[in-house]
C-alpha cells in the first residue's frame, strides 16, 4: 500500500513510519505545521511543531529513506482546535484539543488530502491497536494508551488508519528506535496541549478571552466565598488555584462543581458534591459493528487518562447515555465518553459521543 | 530522474570538476608567502583575471565570496554603510527581488535607518525603468535589481536602470546569478555598479561566488580580518573552488549563446508540450520567443486547482524533481512574493510550479514530464486547494 506517515518529530511517530516500511509499504513522510510562528527550538517536553521537531522529522525519514514534505496545516489547525478549544472554554465545558485534532486534522484534512493524493492510510504513532476486524483496542500499554482520543473516528477513518505501535510498549519503542538508529530515540515524551508551550493554560485563556471577574460561590449555601479573573478558566472538579480567603467550615477541600457562563459563576463544594451516576453525551460515534438498540452492559472512560468505570451505557439517536455503576467525580461536559468492551486480547473500543451533562 | 529543477542548483561541469580535485590535492594558502602560497595565488589570480575576461570586468573588480547571498549581503550592506554619512539613507529594491537581496534589505531599514522603498514591477515581473526614474532622488544609497528573475525567468532592463541611477549619482546592484551564462552580461557595459554572481548556478561548485564591485564604490566590509580582497572581504581564499569556478564561468560565458539557444528551443517545446496535456495551465513571466526577456531555461506555470506542493509531491513520486519556485521557512511554502507582486492572487500564487533546464537537459527529461504530468495534475486537482 502507499501510506502516508504523519511525523511529529517524535519517536512514535518515528517507529510507526519505520514499520510500515519494514512491513512492505510505500512511505511518504509528512510533518504537520501546526503553529502560524513556529518557534525554533523545543523548550521542555511541550509542544509538537517547532522548526526543531520538523528537523527532527526530516532525519527520521532520511534513515528510513522515505520522502518527506512538511504540510502548512496552521490556519485550519487554528480554525478547528485552537479557536474550538477557546469557544469551548468559554461555554463552560473541558474540550480534549488531541482528540479535536484527530477528529479534525489528522484524520480528517490530513487523510482526505492524502486519499486524493493516491495514498491508501495514513499511519500514525498513536498507541492503540487497529486489526483486520476493523476494531479499535487499548494499547498493551496502557500507562501510554490512546485509543481514548481516537474513538471519535468513525469505520470510514479508521478503515484507512494503521497504529503499528499498538502491541508494544513505550520501552519497547525507545528500543527498537535505538535499534533502528533513530536519533529521536531518547527524545523526551511530549505533554500536555501543543500549542500552550508553557502549559499556563489559564494564562492562555486570559489572553484569548480577557479577564472577567465573577463570583465563586458554595453550591450549597449560595454564599459568595471568593472572587475569580474569568469563569472559563476553570474546569469540573478542580482543586487548585481557588484562591479562597475562608475554609470550609468543616475544613475540608473544596473544589469545582460547575461553571455557569451565564452569570459567569464557579460554584464550588465539597468532593462529595462532585459525584455523578448519570452521563450523557451528544455526537455518537459507533465503532464497533452496528449501534446497539438496547442498554448494554460495558466500560466508559469519561477523561483522557481516566480509569475505566463500569456502566449500562443506551443510544438514542445521536445521543448517549451511560448509567454509572458506582459514582465517579469530577466530570466535565465537552470531555468524551467511550464506551469500552472488556477483552483480553484489549479492551475494545465501542463508541464515544462528547458529553454534555453529568449528574 | 529527470531533473528539471536546474535554477535551483545545476551539476557541475566534468572539467570544472577535475579542475577542483587538482587544485585540492595542492597545499598553499593564498596569503602566504612561500613556495606553495605563491602557487595557490597565482591560481587565484589566473581564475580572477579569466572571470574579469569573459565578464567585461577588470580583474581588481572581482571579489571572491562564498557565494550569492553572501555577495548580495556584501553589495547592499556595504555600499549603504559606506554612503550613509552622506545623507544617502534611502534603498531602492526591485520587488521581486530573492530573499537574499530583500531580507538585507529589510534588515537595512528595521536596524540601520534606512528608508526603503521598493520598486514595482508590471505583470511580467518587470521593473519599468520611469518607475526608477520616479523614485530616484539626491537620498538615495543604492539601487538593487536582479539581472533576472529566479522564479519566472524575466530578464530587467539592466542598462536602462543603471543608466538612469549613474545619472543621479547612484550606484546600481545586481544578482546575476541566474543571468550568467543563460543572457549575455557584461558587466563595464551594464554600466551597474556592482553584479553578484555565483558558482553553482552555472557548472561551478557550491559554496564559491564573486561580487564584481567597480574600483571607485565604496563598499564597507561585512567579514573583517585578513583583508585577503581588496579589504572589502576577509577569509582564506578558497583556492581549490575559486579555480573550478572560475573555469565553470569562463565556460557558460563562452559557450552562452549556442546554450541558450538550445535551451530555448527545448524550453519552448517544454511549455507547447505542457500547453497540450494541460490546456489551461498558464504561463507566467515573459511570454517565450523574444529573446532577452525570459531565461532561455525557464518555464514557470500555474495550475489551476492544484496545489504546487501536491504536484511536486506527485511528480517527485516519479523521479521527476520539480521547484515551487517559493521561499521556504522550515519546509513550509508561503504563497510566491513574486507572483504576488506580479498582480497574481494568492490561490494562483499557490498553484505554481516552476520547470528549470540546464546543460545535462535532454528531450527525455521533457518525455518523461509529460508522461507524468496530466495524471498529476488530475490528482492534485482532486485533492483540491488545502486551507
Amino acid at each position: 500500500m502507499r501510506v502516508l506517515a504523519a511525523m511529529s518529530g517524535g519517536v512514535d511517530s518515528a517507529v510507526a513510519a519505520a514499520r510500515a516500511v519494514a512491513a512492505g509499504h510505500d512511505v511518504t513522510g509528512v510533518h504537520l505545521a501546526l503553529s502560524k510562528n513556529a518557534a525554533t527550538h523545543r523548550t521542555g517536553a511541550r509542544g509538537c511543531c517547532t522548526k526543531e521537531d520538523a528537523h527532527d522529522a526530516r532525519r527520521a525519514a532520511d534513515v528510513l529513506a522515505i520522502p518527506f514534505y512538511v504540510w502548512d496545516m496552521a490556519e485550519r489547525f487554528h480554525e478547528d482546535v485552537v479557536e474550538d478549544f477557546v469557544a469551548e472554554y468559554a461555554a463552560g465545558r473541558t474540550p480534549n484539543p488531541c482528540l479535536r485534532c484527530n477528529e479534525k486534522i489528522k484524520f480528517a484534512a490530513v487523510l482526505d488530502r492524502a486519499l486524493a493524493l493516491g495514498f491508501d492510510a495514513v499511519v500514525t504513532g498513536h498507541h492503540a491497536r487497529l486489526g483486520a476486524d476493523g476494531l479499535l483496542r487499548r494499547s498493551v500499554d496502557l500507562a501510554k494508551d490512546q485509543s481514548y482520543v481516537l474513538a471519535v473516528l468513525n469505520s470510514e477513518q479508521l478503515g484507512h488508519s494503521m497504529f503499528p505501535l499498538g502491541d508494544s510498549t513505550k520501552e519497547q519503542v525507545r528500543a527498537e528506535a535505538h535499534a533502528r538508529g533513530l536519533g529521536v530515540a531518547d527524545k523526551p515524551d511530549s505533554h500536555d496541549i501543543c500549542f500552550i508551550a508553557d502549559g499556563d493554560t489559564q494564562g492562555f485563556l486570559r489572553k484569548h478571552l480577557g479577564s472577567e471577574p465573577g463570583d465563586i460561590v458554595d453550591g450549597s449555601t449560595g454564599e459568595v466565598l471568593g472572587r475569580h479573573d474569568g469563569a472559563f478558566a476553570y474546569t469540573v472538579g478542580q482543586r487548585k488555584g481557588l484562591a479562597l480567603g475562608r475554609p470550609a467550615p468543616d475544613g475540608r477541600p473544596r473544589y469545582v462543581l460547575s461553571i455557569t457562563p451565564v452569570t459567569n459563576t464557579v460554584t464550588v463544594g465539597p468532593a462529595e458534591a462532585l459525584e455523578v451516576t448519570q452521563v450523557d453525551g451528544a455526537r455518537t460515534v459507533w465503532i464497533a459493528g452496528e449501534p446497539p438498540t438496547g442498554p448494554i452492559e460495558c466500560e466508559v472512560q469519561l477523561r483522557a487518562h481516566g480509569r475505566p468505570a463500569p456502566a449500562v451505557v443506551e443510544l438514542d439517536g445521536s445521543a448517549m447515555s451511560a448509567r454509572l455503576r458506582r459514582p465517579e467525580r469530577g466530570i466535565a461536559a465537552g470531555q468524551a465518553v467511550v464506551a469500552y468492551r472488556p477483552d483480553p486480547a484489549g479492551d475494545i473500543v465501542l463508541g464515544s459521543a462528547t458529553i454534555t451533562t453529568a449528574s | 530522474m529527470a531533473y528539471l529543477d536546474h535554477a535551483a542548483t545545476t551539476p557541475m561541469l566534468p572539467e570544472a570538476l577535475d579542475a577542483y580535485v587538482a587544485t585540492a590535492r595542492e597545499v598553499g594558502n593564498a596569503s602566504s608567502l612561500h613556495g606553495p602560497g605563491r602557487a595557490a595565488r597565482r591560481r587565484v589570480e589566473e581564475s580572477r583575471e579569466r572571470i574579469a575576461a569573459v565578464l567585461g570586468a577588470r580583474p581588481s573588480e572581482v571579489i571572491f565570496t562564498g557565494g550569492g547571498t553572501e555577495s548580495d549581503n556584501l553589495a547592499i550592506k556595504g555600499i549603504y554603510w559606506a554612503r550613509r554619512p552622506d545623507g544617502r539613507t534611502k534603498v531602492l529594491t526591485g520587488a521581486v527581488e530573492h530573499h537574499a537581496v530583500l531580507d538585507a534589505v529589510h534588515w537595512l531599514g528595521q536596524h540601520e535607518g534606512a528608508e526603503v522603498v521598493s520598486l514595482p514591477v508590471d505583470h511580467e515581473g518587470r521593473v519599468r525603468p520611469d518607475v526608477l526614474a520616479e523614485a530616484l532622488d539626491d537620498t538615495v544609497a543604492l539601487v538593487t535589481v536582479m539581472w533576472a528573475n529566479n522564479e519566472v525567468g524575466t530578464v530587467q532592463p539592466i542598462a536602462e536602470l543603471a543608466a538612469l541611477a549613474a545619472a543621479r549619482g547612484v550606484p546600481l546592484h545586481t544578482d546575476a546569478v541566474q543571468a550568467v551564462g543563460q543572457v549575455p552580461v557584461d558587466y563595464a557595459a551594464s554600466g551597474v555598479a556592482a553584479l553578484t554572481l555565483t558558482g553553482h548556478k552555472l557548472g561551478g561548485p557550491l559554496g564559491v561566488g564573486a561580487l564584481v564591485l567597480g574600483r571607485d564604490v565604496a563598499c564597507t566590509p561585512l567579514l573583517h580580518g585578513g583583508g585577503q580582497e581588496r579589504d572589502v572581504r576577509s577569509g582564506t581564499l578558497d583556492v581549490p573552488g575559486i579555480v573550478s569556478f572560475a573555469f565553470a564561468v569562463e565556460h557558460a560565458v563562452k559557450h552562452q549563446e549556442q546554450h541558450s539557444q538550445r535551451l530555448a528551443a527545448l524550453r519552448d517545446e517544454l511549455v507547447e508540450r505542457v500547453r497540450a496535456v494541460v490546456p489551461d495551465a498558464v504561463l507566467n513571466g515573459a511570454p517565450t520567443g523574444q529573446p532577452g526577456s525570459r531565461l532561455p531555461g525557464n518555464a514557470h506555470f500555474s495550475f489551476p486547482g492544484c496545489e504546487g506542493d501536491a504536484l511536486l509531491l506527485l511528480l517527485d513520486a516519479q523521479d521527476i524533481a520539480v521547484s515551487t519556485g517559493s521561499a521556504c521557512s522550515a519546509g513550509v511554502a508561503q504563497p510566491s512574493h513574486v507572483l504576488l507582486e506580479m498582480g497574481a492572487d494568492p490561490l494562483s500564487a499557490r498553484s505554481s510550479l516552476r520547470f528549470t533546464l540546464g546543460h545535462t537537459s535532454t528531450r527525455a527529461d521533457l518525455d518523461a514530464l509529460i508522461t507524468a504530468l496530466p495524471p498529476a495534475v488530475d490528482r492534485a486537482r482532486r485533492a483540491g486547494m488545502s486551507r
